[in-house]
């Protein structure tokens, strides 16, 4: 398999872009990624969307944003695993590349959340149709059962759960591109609406529209051009039980784990190795589970290293110094494609005040409604 | 109403079939064609217990619009005495009285009026045990 690199990034800010459609985020989000990679044409194209038939109506949209970026005529797929659809676009376009049947190719995802539909009930959807969501769950229900049975068996604390939101709020407010680029305090998201006990709205990530583009290049392209080059040195994926009553331990996310330790494989790392990471906050318990499912912590031990700052710009192992879906928005199909692009930003060194000093090794963790699926990237800055 | 969808499910929903794994013992709720531990084809059918263990749990306050009228309402994954697993609503109580680790029996209750899932749906349901 060729080396690949991601060459270029766009993407829409995040939030309520009521004046945008689905097809001119989408389109504004490529056309910067092409730009920014400076490229001329593009080989094929990959579209992640977790549910553009039940937000607004409108399937087969990759051969429309095709059509509508002005590129009809080239291969352009829908790649959709829920949540984790934008980053299993991009792992897809890497495939292609590193076969060697194209040499440029974009990946991208889009959501468009708010013109109408009822969110809830199509979020809803990623989770067992006929044996959870029949019963009334909802998604943040679903993470709930996690958060109760983590405070269960390892003394997780509400506290803690609302430190993840600070901290990565926090984060967020240095990021124009933000839904809710401001800071939080902890009495602010435990005093904030229940949603499903123990998770209050401000542990979830938001509603939001958005789009997110990448170009994913060979090397001999990428070394062509003069752009920084992020090679990408890993991609794993892994999928588990769509509902979360068949797992076997409800405070794990299997796939997580198993997607990491495909990636870690793939590019000889362990996590001590990774000098910033984008992972999946959808809420705030799913941070703190992932961070031990990816060895980043140990087991049990997530909320006591969110407290203590391990996590935050400056700490041990900066995690989602873009906001997280949490601070800077989840358009769902978008979100994977984005957190490529925060870790890109970093590793280029030029992403301003939420800078991680000397990153040169990033990681992408992006997973599917309850984590029955998940995709990790590891970028490595070598230019 | 979509009627062959509200017949097929029939079985899970009214009588909690399920199938068990004749090569581990695994029991699959709803049956599957191949066992996700051993990877057996074989299964015999049989009814799970209807009682168990709260594992874990939540209640809902924002529900989706078909239960918007029946919050705050607790849910939670069970697991039956026979070791299978599902999710359901935990009814008959106050929210603050379901807890990890207490015992249910699972009763056959009206689950959803209007919806996706069509008119008057029957399932399961879970009750606290005394």
């Amino acid at each position: 398999m060729r080396e690949v690199a991601i060459l270029g990034v766009g993407m829409t800010r995040f939030g309520e872009l009521w004046e945008m459609s689905l097809r001119n985020m989408f389109a504004e989000a490529a056309l910067a990624a092409i730009d920014d990679a400076g490229v001329d044409h593009i080989d094929s194209m990959y579209v992640g969307s977790m549910s553009s038939g039940l937000f607004v109506h409108q399937e087969h949209i990759a051969a429309m944003l095709a059509d509508y970026l002005g590129v009809a005529g080239i291969p352009s797929t829908r790649v959709e695993s829920a949540c984790a659809s934008g980053g299993l676009a991009v792992r897809h376009a890497l495939f292609e590349v590193a076969s060697g049947a194209s040499d440029i190719v974009l990946a991208g995802g889009v959501e468009k959340m708010t013109d109408g539909a009822d969110a809830t009930d199509a979020l809803a959807s990623a989770a067992d149709q006929e044996y959870e969501a029949f019963h009334g769950i909802t998604f943040p229900g679903l993470y709930a059962f996690i958060a109760n049975a983590h405070m269960e068996k390892y003394g997780t604390t509400r506290e803690q759960l609302a430190d993840v939101a600070v901290k990565n709020h926090d984060h967020g407010s240095m990021n124009p591109r933000a839904q809710f680029p401001f800071k939080l305090t902890r009495e602010t998201v435990m005093n904030s609406t229940m949603v499903a006990e123990p998770l209050r709205l401000l542990d979830c990530s938001p509603v939001t529209d958005g789009a997110a583009a990448v170009i994913v290049a060979s090397m001999d392209v990428a070394q062509k051009m003069d752009r920084p080059i992020v090679k990408v040195i890993a991609s794993g994926a892994a999928t588990g039980a769509i509902a979360m009553h068949s797992r076997k331990d409800p405070t794990t996310i299997p796939a997580v784990g198993l997607a990491a330790e495909r990636a870690f494989k793939q590019a000889d790392l362990t996590p001590e190795k990774i000098d910033v990471a984008e992972v999946h906050d959808c809420f705030t318990i799913a941070e703190l589970v992932v961070t031990e499912e990816m060895g980043f912590v140990e087991l049990g031990k997530s909320g006591e290293a969110v407290s203590a700052g391990e996590t935050r710009l400056g700490g041990r192992i900066p995690i989602n110094t873009s906001g997280g879906l949490k601070s800077k928005g989840h358009p769902v199909g978008a979100s994977g494609t984005a957190q490529i692009i925060e870790v890109v930003e970093q590793l280029r060194g030029d992403i301003g005040e939420r800078q991680v000093e000397g990153a040169r090794i990033g990681l992408t963790q992006n997973m599917g409604g309850s984590g029955a699926s998940c995709v990790v990237h590891i970028l490595e800055g070598v230019s | 109403m979509i009627t062959p969808k509200y017949t097929r499910e029939i079985p899970q929903r009214y009588r909690l079939e399920a199938g068990r794994c004749t090569g581990c013992g695994y029991i699959a709720f709803p049956p599957r064609l191949v066992c996700p531990e051993c990877d057996s084809r074989d299964f015999e059918k049989i009814s799970l217990t209807p009682s168990g263990t709260i594992l874990t749990y939540t209640v809902v306050h924002v529900a989706a619009e078909e239960f918007s009228t029946e919050t705050p309402l607790p849910i939670a994954i069970i697991e039956t005495d026979d070791g299978a697993r599902l999710t359901a609503q935990v009814v008959d109580c106050a929210p603050e009285e379901v807890k990890i680790g207490k015992r249910v029996k699972l009763m056959f209750r009206c689950v959803q009026r209007e919806g996706h899932s069509g008119i008057h749906q029957y399932g399961y349901k879970a009750v606290l045990e005394d």
